[in-house]
């Protein structure tokens, strides 16, 4: 564990191939391709009104076989052909200048976070300004604007939250959605069920800040609950079971239909602006305000913004309490496990409260960010808590860079926007075969990618990591020798 | 000479015993450790040295046996019976590692501050006072980067403070490693081999660092070592170890001259073999550790221990 | 009683599905150390490929018995030959250059991976369960028993014996391959120690290829009697019964391949007889749970080594 780990370099492996060798390789290609895509692709079966029919579609699977080929060819004479190799690869002949760089990076690196920071806080103003004077993206309302910021909002929490587990503490979560579902039901239960029958149902507009502090502490305990008995695990076997622990809290949201109402969802009050709804109604926020304040007419995209800031705080609020957390002695302890827990063990680190720390305080920000995406739905159901989430969640993470909380925010906006960037994708109908929305590519497009990054750049978009405390001059740790825990 | 070891130790380790399956890696071993003294535990490779190590710092729990450390204020502690992590914490035994177990990734520094965990944390009022910036905290926190600095300097790491711990060289890692657990404040220094891999030159800055650790900190030092020169030169007590039981214990000088360890050691049967020969052999040792210089690669197999099979036979004769 | 008889020989068909893909997780696990995630996506192509290519055939239950033993016979090959190209190409494309990387980064291409598969199969054939008629049918009744006014039948289904009994060869195949073969022997060389294997000559690579080809094929002909069994598939299936192939594997011990066949079979038994007598919406989490506990508490399995944490 303390020789530095190599890290699997993005470099190739040249070799100089004949062109019969690529010929030879090529037709391997093509050989390996077919079985691939023939029956599964180039047979297409439809299930309609109960009658199973198939077309075939040889032309889909030769085209997508060509692309291979045609791809695999590429990689050959640009990439793999080592002087096509020395040509494209900047970073061996400027190894020099590597240096100076690296020292841009790292002058602008702080500004990087701040200027996020502003326009995230700009963000509706902006939108709202170019409303006002006509300035609009393209089938990019404001409305949407604000609501996709809001829904990436929510991904970047539940990435930092994750992160502290899988990215400080070096523990693989594969359940992860599983907190996110118990701050999401704390909240639906308590504030349709509970509150009102405790408090009356004068509680239920406030519901949401009452409430999602003890989402946040009830996930927290599920993390302590859930991470007791994983402890001595490691790596996949820790992976795994996390995993069934997402499946099995989601499977008896499923199946206990007295408590939870099970497949057909809960449905919850929004979000109020401490207690004013937004509706075009007497007593409503644009009401009141305009009663109270100044004329303020109704517009739903009030509701918007404020959903949009609610979040923002939040995330904001984990970012800097993980981030003051890696300062003090139990962020350094997470740390260290990830490097080593033998030796954390050797120094008297409790490496059992260690973990279950990680766990609860990444639980807690799921929790946190469950109870506000069951605000903002209106709506809880067990479909929303799949297997997929969490490994999407994870693929945030790792794009990001294990560890690095700002790749995370720019992996997540990378990775939701693209998913928005596919649905607004109408012109790739023409090309796709009937029946198929760009739309549903987009987990594909992340199966790929982490697959890609894997290969390419393991350590995700930024690999330094910061030290936590420096004397005299704080230099960014390599990422080829962090370590990456055992999982 | 006075056999100070047997007046109030620090640590007692009595029958000890470990089994793994059918394997007896230690019989039932006696030994005591003196206070503010340098005792070296040697003996040919698998002779159980590093088990002794993994049951005093609780990272194994021994089959048999009792391991009793005694505090200079009298308190007793049973290392047999604590968690690993208590074991330093409360009995404050810390250790190094065989093949050095430092946190690479993180800075020097950080190592430092790392193992200063359970004061930081006290101080911290459970992270929240820290998280709400407690003056305590600060404090503590300010005393702590004294500690490091204090350290850095005593090793000489000063000037590498800021960078990571995986890209110093073997030596310094080597001595980041004894910092680390000096930060824990032991009272009892456990190091595996902390000479293996050094040159000469680092070899001697070593045994002064652990002269000084003994001298100046008053803690007890158990030190597994295979270089005769370090052994000799600095441990005021030897434990020989072959096949995890005991064959001698002694002042070096005793040892030097002990029958039973030049047979462990050099196979022959000779009852007066010269002390040169045991002289000899750590010299061939160290040359072959000069000519692996640097470099990470330890010396899998030391001279002194290439004579094993001979040894076994010798001694069932 | 009866009953349970019927729950033991259902659990065994079961069971026997399960092992033969445990097989492919406990080989590459042996082999390589790590989860193949996508191992149970492998076998949902396999059962895929099955329903795709017996609706080209166009052969249904009446069809005669000579024409139906041959369309599975190519069936099978079909898939067999898919799904190993499949499992081919997913450890050559996201296993092998990761070879050497950091721990959690094979990890994470396999989760990967099993979403390309899952997506990919999904885009090309849309979401919803395919459901077909039953090919072979019929049973025999074992036993007898009248309830009241009622007959109880204990019946073996031709299906579920063709299982078991396929089953059987194929595992005296596939052990005679690992115990007898120079393969078998390179592979299990491989598992001890790859660094030595390959300096004593063995090509680890293409080891490593075979294991997985190896797999796939066992999987493939799990996804098929999967698929004849329950005459329905989807390109989620891989999910839920990869888990539980996983479990089976730690089960039995991973790393070994009786294991994981007694380990599938327990499984097997373990969801029948819960859905059987106690209640059916919660049979995933009784092996999820089992999962849990057989992790925690046996992690070497029933034929597994324990490991010793070296320090």
């Amino acid at each position: 564990m303390s020789a530095p780990v190599k890290s699997g370099s993005g470099g190739f492996e040249t070799k100089i191939l004949s062109n019969a060798q690529i010929a030879k390789d090529l037709f391997y290609t093509a050989l390996i391709t077919f079985p691939i895509l023939v029956p599964i692709v180039a047979i297409r079966t439809q299930l309609d009104q109960g009658v199973l029919t198939w077309h075939s579609r040889f032309w889909l699977a030769s085209c997508l076989a060509l692309a291979v080929v045609i791809a695999r060819g590429l990689m050959h004479f640009l990439v793999w052909n080592p002087r096509a190799a020395a040509s494209l690869d900047v970073s061996a002949s400027a190894k020099p200048t590597s240096a100076k760089r690296l020292s841009l990076s790292d002058r602008i690196g702080p500004y990087v976070s701040r200027g996020l920071l502003i326009f995230g806080l700009l963000l509706p103003i902006v939108a709202h300004l170019g409303h006002a004077i006509g300035i609009e993206l393209p089938s990019f309302g404001e409305l949407r604007l604000v609501d996709l910021a809001t829904y990436i909002l929510i991904y970047v929490m539940l990435g930092w939250g994750l992160n502290v587990v899988v990215g400080l503490a070096g523990l693989l979560d594969l359940g992860y959605v599983a907190f996110y579902a118990v701050g999401a039901y704390s909240y639906a239960l308590l504030s349709t069920v509970y509150f009102p029958r405790w408090f009356g149902t004068g509680v239920v507009p406030f519901a949401f800040y009452i409430t999602m502090p003890i989402a946040g502490l009830l996930a927290a305990c599920w993390g302590v609950i859930l991470g007791f008995p994983v402890l001595r695990l490691r790596g996949d076997y820790l992976a795994i079971v996390t995993l069934a622990f997402g499946e099995i809290i989601r499977l008896v949201l499923i199946n206990w239909f007295s408590f939870t109402q099970g497949p057909q969802g809960i449905n919850v009050p929004k979000l109020t602006f401490f207690g004013l709804k937004f509706k075009d109604e007497p007593g409503g926020f644009a009401d009141f305000v305009s009663t109270h304040f100044f004329p303020l007419a109704y517009n739903r995209v009030q509701g918007y913004i404020f959903l949009y800031y609610v979040i923002l705080a939040m995330a904001l609020a984990t970012y800097f309490i993980t981030k003051k957390l890696r300062r003090l002695p139990i962020g350094r302890a997470w740390e260290a496990l990830r490097e080593d827990e033998i030796a954390c063990r050797s120094l008297g680190i409790n490496t059992t409260n260690t973990k279950l720390t990680a766990f609860a305080i990444g639980a807690m920000f799921g929790g946190f960010s469950g109870s506000f995406f069951a605000a903002r739905q209106g709506f809880v159901s067990p479909e929303s808590f799949v297997y997929i989430e969490s490994a999407l969640i994870l693929a945030i993470v790792v794009l990001g860079g294990l560890g690095s909380q700002i790749g995370i925010v720019f992996s997540a906006v990378a990775i939701m926007g693209s998913f928005e960037i596919f649905r607004e994708m109408d012109f790739m109908k023409a090309v796709l075969p009937t029946g198929t929305e760009p739309i549903q590519f987009r987990m594909l497009f992340v199966g790929l990618a982490m697959v890609l990054m894997m290969r390419f750049r393991p350590r995700g978009f930024v690999t330094k990591r910061e030290p936590t405390v420096y004397l005299k001059e704080k230099k960014a740790i390599s990422g080829d020798l962090v370590a990456e825990g055992h999982g | 000479m006075m056999r100070i070891w047997e007046n109030n130790p620090e640590l007692e380790v009595i029958h000890l015993t470990m089994r793994f399956g059918g394997l007896t890696a230690i019989g039932d071993l006696s030994f005591n450790i003196a206070r503010k003294q340098i005792t070296a535990l040697i003996g040919p490779n698998g002779a159980g040295k590093t088990t002794v190590f993994n049951c005093i710092t609780g990272f194994y729990k021994p089959t048999e046996g009792m391991l009793k450390l005694t505090h200079e204020d009298g308190k007793t502690f049973l290392l047999e019976r604590m968690d690993d992590f208590m074991v330093n914490r409360v009995a404050h035994v810390a250790r190094t590692f065989q093949n050095i177990r430092l946190f690479a990734g993180m800075t020097v520094v950080e190592n430092l501050m790392v193992a200063q965990h359970n004061a930081l944390m006290n101080a911290s009022g459970f992270t929240i006072g820290a998280l709400f910036g407690s003056k305590g905290y600060k404090r503590a926190d300010a005393e702590a980067i004294e500690n490091s600095k204090y350290w850095l300097d005593k090793v000489g790491l000063m000037n590498r403070a800021d960078d990571p711990a995986g890209d110093l060289s073997y030596g310094a890692q080597r001595r980041l490693e004894i910092a680390r657990a000096m930060c824990t404040k032991p009272r009892l220094l456990c190091l595996d081999e902390p000479a293996a891999g050094l040159n000469p030159r680092e070899s001697d800055e070593l045994n002064k660092l652990l002269l000084s650790i003994r001298d100046d900190h008053g803690v007890a030092i158990i030190l597994i070592e295979h270089d005769m020169s370090v052994v000799m030169g600095i441990s005021d007590h030897i434990v020989v170890l072959d096949y995890g039981r005991k064959i001698a214990d002694g002042t070096p000088d005793e040892i030097k001259s002990d029958p039973a360890v030049i047979r462990a050691y050099l196979g022959v049967e000779d009852e007066d073999a010269p002390v040169e020969i045991l002289k000899e052999a750590a010299a061939m040792h160290r040359a072959e550790l000069r000519e692996a210089g640097n470099t990470k690669t330890k010396p899998t197999k030391p001279v002194l221990t290439a004579k094993k099979p001979i040894a076994k036979k010798a001694v069932r004769k | 009683m009866e009953y349970f008889l019927q729950q033991l020989i259902n659990g065994l068909t079961l069971g026997s599905i399960y092992g033969l893909i445990a097989i492919g997780y406990t080989m590459v696990y042996g082999i390589i150390g790590m989860i193949n995630f996508a191992h149970g996506d492998v076998f949902m192509v396999g059962s895929m490929t099955t329903f795709i290519v017996l609706l080209m055939l166009g052969v249904t239950g009446g069809s005669g018995p000579f024409i139906i033993v041959l369309a599975l016979a190519l069936v099978i090959a079909i898939s067999m030959a898919v799904a190993a190209t499949f499992n081919w190409a997913i450890e050559r494309v996201a296993y092998r250059p990761l070879r050497g990387s950091f721990r959690l980064a094979p990890l994470i291409s396999a989760i990967g991976m099993s979403i390309v598969l899952q997506e990919f199969v999904r885009i090309a054939q849309e979401g919803r369960a395919k459901p077909i008629q039953p090919i072979i049918i019929g049973k025999k009744i074992l036993m007898t028993k009248v309830v009241g006014n009622q007959d109880f039948n204990v019946t073996l289904s031709y299906m579920q014996m063709i299982i078991i009994l396929s089953t059987l060869v194929l595992m005296t195949v596939f052990t005679f391959i690992i115990q007898r073969t120079s393969l078998g022997r390179a592979q299990r060389a491989c598992e001890q120690d790859t660094k030595m294997a390959s300096l004593l000559g063995i090509n680890v690579d293409r080891t490593i290829s075979i294991t997985f080809i190896l797999g796939a094929v066992l999987a493939a002909f799990a996804g098929f009697m999967f698929f004849m069994y329950y005459n329905v598939t989807d390109f989620f299936v891989g999910f839920n019964a990869g888990i539980k192939a996983f479990t089976a594997a730690v089960l039995g011990g991973i790393g070994s391949i009786p294991g994981a066949m007694l380990g599938g079979l327990l499984i097997g038994f373990i969801e029948v007889m819960w859905s059987a007598y106690f209640s059916i919406e919660y049979k995933d989490v009784a092996a999820f749970t089992i999962l849990v506990l057989v992790l925690i508490f046996m992690p070497q399995g029933l034929l597994g080594k324990p490991e010793v944490e070296k320090i």
